[in-house]
């Protein structure tokens, strides 16, 4: 049968099914196969809290999200293209954002009448023509699958769980991928049973064949690879991203990372990347509590390690205090916040951007640090290394805010060489003659580290007031005010350390977008789409967000219009308002989802019509 | 690969590392209240420090806070004086990440049992080799004098004017239930015993925590008098050493057994009588603070 072959520069494609499906293997062996055959991916995994939520449930859908492209992909897509539904729930769940004209992949059994009655359907959406606006597969992949593995011997218990694989390997041929890297992964992963593996395999290549052979499937879509930098590329989540940020910052910095954590939701993927990587020498602790996490890092920092401590919104909180010991006793910390939608408990595993306040603001005492902000999962690496680098040059701790977004969405990423990034030797004390704890640089105002082993610099430090210099306890007013304006000045220095605000879209434009953390990907499109329109928008993507990149104060200065999207009721707009005493315009979401290109495009064009309207 | 880490770690020390105690002493004032238990267990720790036989720079000290947290500040080595509660947490650390280093921690009641209870168990059954010294005055002391857990029921304090209502902690029985590998007990009026213990604790591959009731003349006078006052002591502790038996005394004439699950003490009376001479045991509950080193 003769089979067309449609060519694409970019399409969205959503997996969906039930928590225990294996959405999200699916969606993630389809994103690396893509990505490692050149197209550009961006991708999302969305599911909820619970692990396996009851089945054929609303609530317990769970999917997976990637958009591919010929050009740059810098979301997971507003609009799904092609909707892989493993049953009705998860059709009713995903409809709303399937594009008028979308493929769905229905699987028929999970449409049965337990299922459409768990979905609140009153008729079968496939057959009462509700889904005339689409474009409808439907097939009862258990039936192919069980006719597939009849011969086999395998148990009925096993043909259930590969359902999954049955539909990647539909995928798998809408898209021409190649197949070798999942049965690869199959291998490893089911190197002890030989039965899963057997039918995992077989599904797979049945899926294909079924696509192939059947006349439902009459198109193949064609991606030309995306021009990407020269380079070695690998597909990263953000958390993975962390995860090696952190160790090739030490080994960069040549001293030892110590890792000391807690696991929390949507951080704990860091904990187990970095406990996968004991052969380079890292030590990590999986601790009693978020507040042992970050004291354990205080004490190998004390030590001479690089340390850090991961967590989330909640645990934040927790750690709040033991920061407040860091800045006092200038010890270097790298503390990641995969931020969630709070507050509380909130929504565990969908990202919001309402940390901002608690990182800059969230200590007793006047007690400032540094705060970046990753902007994309590919990102996270780059400002885990720039966290670590401030760390270590400026005797601070530092918070690096991703979210769960980045977090556990991935792309692209380009293994950088290791001399392209910064050295981070730590600047160690060494001459005990002019060593005293609160010595300092005077270019850089941190104070010199020593660390017990160095012979001669015994001292002692802690969270009571230091006499500068010395560092012997002080309770004396002037010095206080000294100290307090030292640790402040300090930070401040940082702004002269980082690079300047790079403006994209149109700089000449009236209205500046001013945004931060994992928002760039949806701004950034909208952006180009408004330039591409012949429209003029700028545009500034903060990652620094304390200190403030110095050139900032006189961009915000030359806009007519300031807006600043964010996943949060305006935290940013506020700091940059009582900064710059400019006033803003925020645009902001907090439902558990990032935005939409569309929005932030219909946003600017409601801005830049208003403007026309005021010529 | 070597690490910058690695290279300071592995300098060698130069000149001698045949210390006195005053070596361990900074030019600081000691900052506790004359008559502070906590004087009693600062000079057995400086004093034990030489026989480490490692240098000065290979041993830190970490505190939590309270009265006890001031100790780091009182020995010439590295110190960090950390937060309410989290001194072992931080000194968990700092072994993981230098397992070169010997680390000490004192702490007290308060700062051990309460805020920091949850670093303190899993101290216990994380078995880092670090030294934990309590200092257990049964009141919170520099926060002027609140009953804290190991507080009597009935203790008098300035939050409990009408006496505790809580049962205290048995700090060596939780250790023990804990799985702690080194547990002890000491007094402040018993420095001897004290130098004793820190020297086991030091040797001890593992977690170590030795209590020590520390008088606070200040909030809690005489807290431990009944039993620690020079007239009574021998008659109302029992030292207790691993493989021997449980006999006290000034007389070596009491001892305690286990009847059933109970611990029960009994006194050896000899009674004559015309056809023979014969032991009775005279029963009686033990006391809760009996004292005990294992």
């Amino acid at each position: 049968m003769e089979k067309e072959i449609i060519y694409l520069d970019e399409i969205t494609v959503r997996f969906a099914g039930d928590s225990g499906d294996g959405m999200q293997l699916a969606g993630k062996q389809f994103s690396d196969a893509s990505a490692s055959s050149g197209v550009d991916v961006n991708t999302f995994p969305d599911f909820p809290s619970e692990i396996r939520a009851p089945e054929g449930t609303l609530y317990g859908v769970s999917a997976f999200q990637i958009k591919l492209g010929s050009t740059a992909v810098n979301t997971h897509g507003d609009e799904i293209d092609l909707l892989v539904a493993m049953n009705a729930s998860s059709l009713k769940v995903n409809l709303g954002n399937l594009k008028v004209g979308g493929i769905i992949i229905a699987n028929l059994e999970g449409f049965d009448s337990r299922n459409l009655k768990l979905a609140k359907y009153s008729s079968n959406p496939l057959e009462d023509g509700s889904l005339k606006k689409y474009q409808v597969i439907a097939l009862d992949m258990e039936a192919i699958i069980k006719e597939e593995l009849k011969t086999s011997g395998i148990s009925p218990k096993i043909v259930k769980k590969t359902k999954n694989f049955f539909a990647l390997g539909l995928t798998y041929w809408l898209f021409n991928r190649p197949m070798e890297a999942t049965v690869k992964w199959l291998n490893a992963k089911f190197k002890n049973d030989a039965d899963m593996l057997e039918a995992n395999i077989r599904v797979l290549n049945a899926g294909w064949n079924y696509a192939l052979k059947n006349e439902d499937f009459k198109r193949q879509y064609n991606l030309q690879p995306a021009k990407f930098e020269k380079g070695n590329y690998r597909n990263i989540s953000g958390n993975h991203a962390v995860a090696l940020g952190l160790v090739v910052a030490s080994k960069k910095a040549n001293i030892p990372l110590f890792l000391g954590t807690y696991p929390i939701t949507p951080a704990t993927d860091i904990l187990q990347y970095i406990s996968g990587y004991k052969k380079y020498g890292i030590r990590h602790l999986q601790a009693e509590d978020e507040i042992a996490g970050i004291a354990s890092a205080i004490g190998a920092s004390y030590g001479g390690n690089l340390a850090a401590t991961t967590t989330s919104g909640p645990g934040l909180s927790l750690k709040i205090e033991a920061i407040g010991l860091a800045v006092m006793t200038e010890l270097p910390l790298v503390i990641v916040d995969v931020m969630r939608a709070g507050p509380s408990t909130g929504l565990p595993t969908k990202p919001e951007q309402s940390d901002l306040y608690q990182a800059m603001y969230g200590r007793h005492g006047e007690a400032p640090l540094p705060v970046l902000a990753a902007a994309s999962a590919a990102d996270c690496f780059n400002m885990t290394v720039e966290a670590a680098r401030l760390a270590l040059k400026y005797m601070t701790p530092v918070i690096l805010l991703t979210d769960g977004y980045i977090a556990q969405g991935t792309e692209p990423w380009r293994i950088p060489e290791l001399n392209e990034l910064p050295d981070l030797t730590p600047n160690f004390a060494t001459d005990p003659d002019r060593f005293a704890p609160y010595v300092r640089d005077p270019q850089t105002l941190a104070r010199m580290w020593a660390v017990p082993g160095m012979q001669g610099m015994e001292h002692r430090i802690g969270g009571l007031e230091k006499q500068n210099i010395t560092g012997a306890v002080s309770h004396d007013p002037e010095n206080h005010q000294k100290m307090v304006e030292i640790r402040q000045e300090k930070i401040n220095r940082i702004a002269q350390d980082i690079p300047n605000l790079e403006i994209m879209g149109s700089p000449e434009a009236n209205l500046l977008i001013i945004g931060w953390g994992s928002t760039y990907g949806a701004i950034k499109s909208a952006v180009d789409a408004i330039s591409r329109e012949g429209k003029k928008v700028a545009y500034v993507h903060l990652r620094h967000i304390n200190p403030l990149p110095t050139n900032l104060a006189t961009i915000v200065g030359r806009y007519k219009e300031i807006l600043v999207p964010e996943m949060n009721l305006g935290q940013l707009k506020n700091i940059l308002q009582a900064r710059y005493l400019i006033p803003m315009i925020g645009m902001n979401k907090v439902q558990g989802i990032p935005f939409k290109t569309s929005e932030i495009k219909a946003k600017i064009e409601e801005l830049l019509s208003k403007e026309e309207a005021q010529l | 690969m070597k690490t910058l880490l690695d290279e300071i770690i592995s300098k060698p020390h130069i000149g001698s590392i045949v210390y006195e105690p005053k070596d361990f002493k900074p030019d600081v004032d000691v900052r506790w209240c004359a008559g502070c238990g906590g004087y009693s267990i600062l000079s057995p720790v400086q004093r034990i420090m030489p026989e480490l036989g490692i240098p000065k720079e290979k041993i830190a000290f970490i505190s939590g806070i309270g009265c006890s947290g001031r100790f780091p500040y009182y020995m010439d080595v590295y110190g960090f004086h950390g937060i309410h509660g989290r001194a072992i947490a931080i000194a968990s650390g700092l072994k993981i990440g230098r397992p070169d280093l010997s680390v000490w921690v004192a702490t007290g009641d308060g700062d051990n049992m309460s805020i920091g209870g949850n670093h303190f168990i899993h101290g216990c059954r994380r078995n880092t080799n670090i030294n934990v010294i309590m200092f257990n005055n049964e009141v919170y002391s520099l926060t002027k004098g609140q009953y804290s857990p190991t507080s009597h029921k009935g203790q008098i304090t300035k939050s409990s004017p009408l006496g505790a209502l809580d049962e205290p902690f048995n700090p060596a029985a939780l250790a023990l239930g804990a799985g702690a590998t080194f547990v002890a007990r000491g007094i402040d009026k018993d420095r001897n015993h004290l130098q004793s213990l820190f020297e086991r604790a030091a040797a001890h591959n593992g977690f170590s925590f030795i209590e020590v009731y520390t008088n606070c003349n200040i909030f809690n006078d005489g807290a431990f008098d009944s039993f620690t006052k020079k007239d009574v002591r021998e008659d109302q502790t029992v030292m207790l050493e691993h493989g021997k038996p449980l006999v006290f005394g000034k007389e070596r004439d009491k001892g305690i057994i286990i009847d059933g699950l109970n611990p029960r003490w009994y006194r050896w009376w000899t009674v004559n009588t015309p056809w023979t001479t014969c032991w009775c045991m005279m029963k009686k509950t033990a006391r809760s603070h009996s004292y005990w080193a294992i």
